[in-house]
């Protein structure tokens, strides 16, 4: 493994800054006077800025700069973040991402022309800036001042970290006048002097009527490498001329307070910032964590994986004799790995919030290009999900927002109609049911039009017209391939593409969909998805000769196939309670050799809201299957989705109970057929 | 494990270059595989049938903790089917696929020995009187006096 590519580093990490960019300035829109989004947005920004021009992204770093800069008046709460700014504000990010990420396939004229809208809207009149003081009040006016004394003094390691104290002192100098002192107390003769070493210390006297933050911003990124001690001057030492002129402000109440006191009031922003950093620390905690790479995870369950299978080896072995210290030892690691097993697991696992937050800009931009104002509501976001299924489902769950926007919510005139608020509604949820997660899209728009999807499924030649089926079963042409009952194609969709991309992703995951809609009250599409595509808790049977796992979150129960049922040899069907269930003799199936037990078992297995029993020889127990893909040389089998290990080290094949039940329904028709003519 | 992928010769070798190969007994025939293809050669392991499967790729085996496809050229080159023998082997193969490189054992009756082939002895794979699907050989050459098959995997697997 080589080193990283610090650019690459930036890149990553910079995309993180981005959602949370992203995710403030959207906040923002729903909530325009909350202080901390604004800072949250600040903060992504700084940090965009400041890493950028660390890695040699220089168009970034002024661009972010510039972009800061017509911000601040948001920050300074001199405007409020109204729509036009926040999508201005979003589509300045993607300029900045553009930049990052392609910077060849963007050009500074766009980045010049979304400046020109951001200082358009920040920068309006003379009104803005009449309006300033009525903010004011509500700062402390301790804080205003005419000026600092500040003593500034770095680490002596600083220069190693790449920090450069006269950029930074260039910085203060931006903010006001200044005047700077260089104390040379400390230089060492020239003998001991390390050149990589900051010896200087400095006294600023900064004319400027800039709060204390904005010094703080200058030294961000440096704050715990050294010792800033700022001090307001007082009121008489502020030499009038140097006061910019636009800053008249609220000085009279400001100013019999501190000439009195300088003394006093400095200790004062000391101990806010002591505050400020208490406050910092939880947070620190929180997101300790450390970045790996995806392959090394990968290649991490891969190891636990084959440690898995030879720990139930041993275990075997272990079963097999009389030594008890062996048996002591074989339990130990049976423990053992599974908690490393669950652990690995764990570390693989990320919450879907992170998926979830991708969409809110994709409805918001959705619900401005189609003039339906959508409230979109996410729950569940701490459910975790294995990092490539979040992966996998963003492209589904993309098709699915889109469509529950453009064709489930009705436009605002049809809804106003139907007595419905004028908002639209898209809640995107997920939760743990047993070893699956749910996750789902609903809509409170219009809901699925099941006579208008019949009709097309019948003039396409799906079904035969007048055949008996479930509205669920029609609803599943709507993941048909090229099925589409939308009269025109729009931009967004109505191809009839989107819905088999996500039926093929969701089932390539081993997850299953459902559709349940209320006409006139809107459409819930759930995904039902396994927790994790690494192992599974399966069921271990005999068939014949062979072994096969069926995947335990697809069994419903096992019972023994009565003489009854086995006497009706020409009726594939079994009386399960009332329900008919259509079976599979998986030993006729699999063209098994060997003599057939006397008492076959059959197993319920359940796909949504289908059925089959499966009939086998023996259910020999559960068994934690690590999922081993088929070769692409095995891609034409169907009946099986993939291979395990067993403990004695042969392999396993996993059944596709879907698949299963796709033939299992084929073979009943068939035979309906059969008993009809 | 060293999952890392053998760097492929490329098709059309130097006319003088010596070629590397693995010669596989199987059935009655003599076939000379490339070395770089062969990732290393096992005892038999126990095999698992996969119904549905097509008849030259019937059974996947465990080789340290990946599962992959048995193939069975017999099938393919229409031998008779021979029980194993203590010198039976399985000849890992990492071949390439759509691009891809893939896993594949193959069931040898008995493995002779590494050695090298010369373009020299290279023989034309006659058009006629051969009852071989001429697509899974590349050529047919010479060694020890016997005619020896350098089968195309590729096209037999695919």
């Amino acid at each position: 493994m080589t080193t990283l590519d610090p650019a690459e580093v930036f890149r990553q990490e910079a995309s993180e800054l981005f959602d949370v960019l992203e995710g403030a300035l959207l906040d923002l829109g729903v909530r325009p006077d909350d202080k901390e989004l604004v800072d949250a947005a600040f903060r992504a920004l700084h940090t965009i800025k400041g890493s950028g021009a660390m890695f040699g992204f220089d168009a970034v770093a002024t661009f972010t700069h510039e972009f800061e800069t017509a911000f601040d008046r948001v920050r300074k709460g001199e405007i409020r973040p109204d729509q036009d700014l926040i999508s201005v504000a979003l589509a300045a990010k993607d300029y900045i991402r553009a930049l990052i990420e392609a910077p060849e396939s963007t050009d500074s004229i766009i980045g010049d022309a979304i400046l020109a809208d951001l200082y358009r809207l920040v920068k309006p009149d003379d009104q803005v800036a009449s309006q300033a003081p009525v903010a004011e009040p509500a700062v402390p006016t301790l804080e205003v001042r005419s000026g600092w004394q500040l003593h500034i003094e770095f680490d002596t390691d600083i220069l190693r970290n790449g920090s450069n104290p006269l950029d930074l002192l260039d910085d203060l100098g931006k903010l006001g006048p200044c005047f700077v002192v260089a104390l040379t107390d400390d230089v060492p003769f020239l003998d001991e002097l390390d050149p990589e070493h900051c010896f200087l210390k400095w006294d600023v006297t900064l004319h400027s009527a800039c709060e204390r933050d904005a010094i703080d911003d200058v030294f961000i990124f440096v704050q715990d490498e050294m010792k800033l001690v700022c001090e307001p001057l007082a009121l008489v030492d502020a030499a009038p001329p140097l006061v910019p002129l636009e800053m008249p402000i609220v000085e009279l109440p400001v100013a019999e307070a501190p000439a009195g006191n300088a003394g006093h009031a400095a200790p004062q922003p000391e101990r806010k910032r002591e505050e400020a950093r208490e406050a910092k620390r939880p947070d620190d905690k929180a997101n300790a964590t450390v970045r790996v790479q995806a392959e090394r995870l990968d290649e991490l369950m891969d190891r636990v994986g084959e440690l898995v299978i030879a720990q139930a080896r041993l275990s075997q072995l272990a079963s097999a004799t009389d030594d008890i210290s062996i048996k002591a030892i074989a339990e130990e690691i049976e423990r053992l790995a599974a908690s490393l097993r669950d652990t690995t697991m764990g570390a693989r696992m990320v919450p879907i919030g992170s998926l979830f937050g991708r969409f809110r800009r994709l409805v918001h931009d959705l619900s401005r290009d189609l003039g339906k104002p959508v409230e979109f509501v996410t729950t569940g976001e701490d459910t975790e999900l294995d990092k490539t299924m979040i992966e996998r489902l963003a492209d589904p769950l993309v098709h699915l927002i889109r469509n529950a926007i453009d064709h489930g919510i009705e436009t605002t005139e049809i809804r106003a109609a139907a007595g419905k608020t004028d908002i639209g509604r898209i809640e995107i949820a997920a939760t743990h049911a047993g070893a699956q997660v749910l996750v789902t899209v609903r809509d409170n728009g219009a809901g699925l039009n099941t006579a208008r999807i019949r009709a097309k499924a019948e003039e396409q030649g799906l079904i035969a017209p007048g055949a008996v089926m479930s509205d669920q079963d029609i609803h599943q042409f709507l993941f048909h391939p090229g099925f589409s009952t939308a009269q025109t194609i729009s931009a967004l969709s109505g191809r009839g593409v989107g819905m088999d991309v996500v039926k093929r992703t969701i089932e390539a995951m081993r997850g299953s969909i459902d559709t349940a809609t209320v006409p006139g009250n809107g459409t819930t599409v759930t995904l039902r998805l396994p927790l994790t595509l690494a192992i599974i808790e399966g069921l271990l049977i005999r068939v014949g000769e062979g072994r096969y796992i069926i995947p335990l979150s697809a069994v419903e129960e096992c019972a023994e196939l009565s003489v009854a049922d086995e006497r009706e040899r020409g009726r594939n069907f079994l009386n399960m309670r009332g329900d008919l269930v259509p079976f599979l003799r998986l030993r006729n199936l699999f063209d098994s050799d060997g003599e057939a037990d006397l008492h076959q078992k059959i197993i319920i297995a359940s796909a949504g809201e289908t059925r089959i029993g499966l009939v086998v020889d023996q259910i020999i127990g559960s068994h934690q299957s690590v999922i081993k893909s088929l070769s692409k040389l095995h891609s034409d089998v169907t009946m099986f989705s993939g291979a395990t290990i067993l403990g004695d080290g042969s392999a396993a094949l996993i059944l596709d109970v879907a698949q299963l039940i796709a033939t299992g329904q084929g073979l009943a028709e068939k035979q309906l057929v059969k008993e009809a003519a | 494990m060293d999952q890392s992928v053998i760097e492929r010769k490329p098709e059309a070798q130097p006319a003088d270059a010596l070629m590397r190969v693995v010669m596989l007994g199987i059935g009655d025939e003599v076939f000379a595989l490339n070395t770089d293809l062969v990732r290393e050669i096992i005892d038999p392991v126990p095999v698992t049938r996969v119904a549905g499967a097509r008849p030259f790729l019937p059974s996947v085996v465990n080789v340290r903790g990946n599962v992959i496809p048995l193939a069975d050229l017999r099938v393919r080159f229409g031998m008779p089917k021979t029980e194993s023998t203590p010198d039976t082997r399985i000849v890992v193969l990492e071949i390439a696929i759509d691009g891809d490189p893939v896993l594949v054992g193959v069931v040898a009756d008995k493995v002779h020995e590494v050695t090298e082939i010369s373009p020299a002895d290279v023989q034309p794979t006659p058009r006629v009187g051969m009852h071989w699907n001429p697509e899974f050989i590349h050529f047919i050459t010479k060694w020890r006096e016997e005619f020896v098959i350098v089968p195309n995997m590729e096209r037999i697997l695919s």
